[in-house]
């Protein structure tokens, strides 16, 4: 069996991230397992700009943001494999993965770091009705066909879905000469962001039909017409409403989903909420030893915020198999409740922070002049102002904990206070 | 009189904005909706001259994989996209290419270049040489 000393699965920007905080911090033996044929992850495909603003304070395109983080990582001369597929992660830390040249890996790691990144809601997550042609896509993979195989995937295309993701694949393929017809979305607001319905939809004149969903799909072999209509407060389609288009490509932006058939396998705790394990301070799961970091922990909209997560999983891996992490001591939890959906980390271990924690949220609508409000036992410890926040939008709050006394609370909270009328 | 309703993108706000031909005003625009003067700056630019950065690919050979991301090394003028495109489009190049090199140059006579986005090595299984790609300036 190969040993390790930290073996990290996935080789995108979390993973890349995190291996590289771990050589900087002491650990020799690093092996990053990728089942692509490239490091890079989903940013080899996201050939728009936009990343890095927070971390190089410059614009970078998605695979300019991953070259950065690939070059420091063979300057460093840490392992990675290519094309070799991770099978399994059992509690005691051995991995099972497999390519085409060395067959089965059984791999013996002190530590491991999960970075599998996500993967998108399907057709069959939401139950459209209608016949089933070729044609239905995710916008990922349409965004891989088109930017990295040189494969155009339709003449006149649907999307379904405002998230980023559909809202730059509009862009992209109207620029490859194809015409998007319309971009349907269930919610009365896009679950993109700002700039991205401005430069993605509006430059092109698309049409963006908020409220709306695609509720019938025609076509044998191909997609011939899709039809969408107007939806109710319960989401429910209005009849009389319908607009049909024909075309022979409707691609999907619903959703992205964390990565975790080897969690599970793992035994690892998960949140219901996030889809992804439940974590402390340190980025580790419920599984002592095992960390996790960018996708596969919650669905992050900024690279940024993968990067610096990252950093503190590879870091905290490296404290692990020093023997520098304390798990028995005093553990908060915490909570979002009245508007914010969750919060990362889950729990926070307090003997392990050195002054501040970073914490990550979502919130459930879109609100105007709020305020973030973090309380234990009541008492309030922080306030944040916010003029807007959005669902579409990851929240990021820096809690400094160097001045707090637990006392005798074990759990904080934190919500949302609307400013009164 | 020529008006204009916007979103502003440059911060997350998205103030709506209402930006009017003006001849009282030392810019000849007078912008409504917004809550800080960046606002101002972008109603005015997006009325007189709209500009973008453009990202796309070009066909490669001798690679691993069979488009080369490219991008404008600023931004162009907002109408000169599709024409742009036209031009992008006719480029092939040839691995290797290191990211920054110049696909084209002074595109359409904007002074900006189209520039390649990531470095691309030769097809080879070999990883030294995939190494040596990136690690070559
Ligand atoms: C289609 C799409 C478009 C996006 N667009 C943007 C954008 O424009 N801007 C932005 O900031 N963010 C974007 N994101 C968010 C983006 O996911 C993050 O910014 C970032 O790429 C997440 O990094 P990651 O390393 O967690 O995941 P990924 O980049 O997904 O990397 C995970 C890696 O793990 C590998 N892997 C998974 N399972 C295994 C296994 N069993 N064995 C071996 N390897 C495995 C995968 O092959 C992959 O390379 C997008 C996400 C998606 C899915
Ligand atoms: S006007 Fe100012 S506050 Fe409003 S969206 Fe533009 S930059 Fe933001």
């Amino acid at each position: 069996m190969l040993q390790y000393d930290i073996v990290v699965i996935g080789g995108g920007p979390a993973g890349l991230a995190a291996a590289i905080e771990a050589r900087k911090n002491g650990v020799k033996k690093i092996l990053i397992i990728e089942r692509d044929r490239e490091l890079g992850g989903i940013l080899q495909q996201c050939i728009h700009n936009g990343f890095g603003l927070h971390i190089f304070k410059e614009e970078l395109t998605g695979p300019e943001y991953a070259e950065r983080f690939i070059k420091e990582l063979i300057t460093m001369d840490i392992e990675y494999k290519l094309d070799t597929m991770v099978l399994e992660v059992s509690d005691s830390k051995v991995i099972t993965a497999m390519n085409a040249t060395d067959g089965i890996l059984h791999i013996q790691a002190k530590a491991i770091i999960l970075a599998m990144g996500c993967r998108e809601r399907t057709r069959g997550a939401i139950r459209i009705p209608g016949t089933r042609p070729a044609g239905v896509m995710a916008a990922g993979t349409a965004q891989r066909f088109v930017n990295i195989e040189g494969d155009m995937i339709g003449k006149r295309i649907v999307i379904l879905g405002s998230g980023d993701i559909g809202l730059i694949m509009a862009r992209r393929l109207t620029l490859e000469g194809a015409d998007v017809l319309a971009v349907a979305e269930l919610m009365s607001y896009s679950g993109g962001l700002t700039r991205n319905i401005v430069q993605c939809l509006e430059d092109f004149n698309i049409p963006l039909y908020l409220n709306h969903t695609v509720v019938n799909i025609e076509g044998h072999d191909r997609v011939e017409a899709v039809t969408i209509a107007q939806v109710d407060e319960k989401y429910k389609p209005i009849k009389g409403t319908e607009k049909r288009f024909e075309c022979d490509t409707l691609l999907l932006s619903v959703g992205l989903i964390p990565e975790n058939e080897l969690s599970k396998s793992a035994g690892i705790a998960l949140d219901n909420v996030t889809g992804g394990p439940i974590v402390n301070e340190s980025m580790e799961t419920s599984v002592e030893g095992i960390f996790a970091c960018g996708n596969v922990v919650h669905v992050h909209d900024l690279v940024d915020w993968v990067t610096e997560e990252s950093r503190r999983a590879g870091s905290s891996a490296a404290k692990y198999i020093k023997g520098q992490i304390q798990s028995n001591c005093k553990t908060i939890k915490l909570k979002g409740i009245n508007g914010v959906r969750y919060v990362v980390p889950h729990q926070i271990r307090l003997d392990n922070i050195e002054q501040t924690v970073e914490l990550m949220m979502r919130v459930d609508n879109i609100y105007k002049d709020i305020k973030f409000v973090i309380k234990s036992n009541g008492e309030v410890i922080k306030e944040v102002k916010r003029k807007h926040v959005a669902p579409g939008e990851m929240e990021t709050i820096k809690l400094d904990l160097s001045k707090f006394t637990p006392g005798d609370c074990d759990e904080m909270y934190i919500e949302i206070v609307e400013k009164e009328a | 009189m020529e008006e204009k309703d916007m979103i502003c993108i440059v911060c997350p706000l998205g103030c709506k904005l209402k930006v009017t031909k003006s001849d009282i005003s030392q810019t000849g625009y007078a912008v409504e909706g917004n809550k800080c003067f960046r606002g101002v700056d972008y109603g005015i630019k997006e009325m007189t001259n709209p500009t973008r950065a453009l990202t796309t690919t070009v066909v490669i050979s001798d690679a691993s994989v069979k488009r080369l991301p490219v991008r404008t090394s600023g931004t162009i003028p907002k109408p000169l996209i599709k024409q742009a495109m036209v031009l992008i489009n006719k480029v092939e190049v040839k691995a290797p290419i290191k990211v920054g090199e110049v696909i084209i140059k002074n595109i359409l006579d904007t002074g900006v270049d189209i520039i390649a986005s990531r470095s691309m090595c030769q097809n080879s299984e070999h990883e030294d040489l995939l190494k040596a790609c990136f690690l070559q300036g």
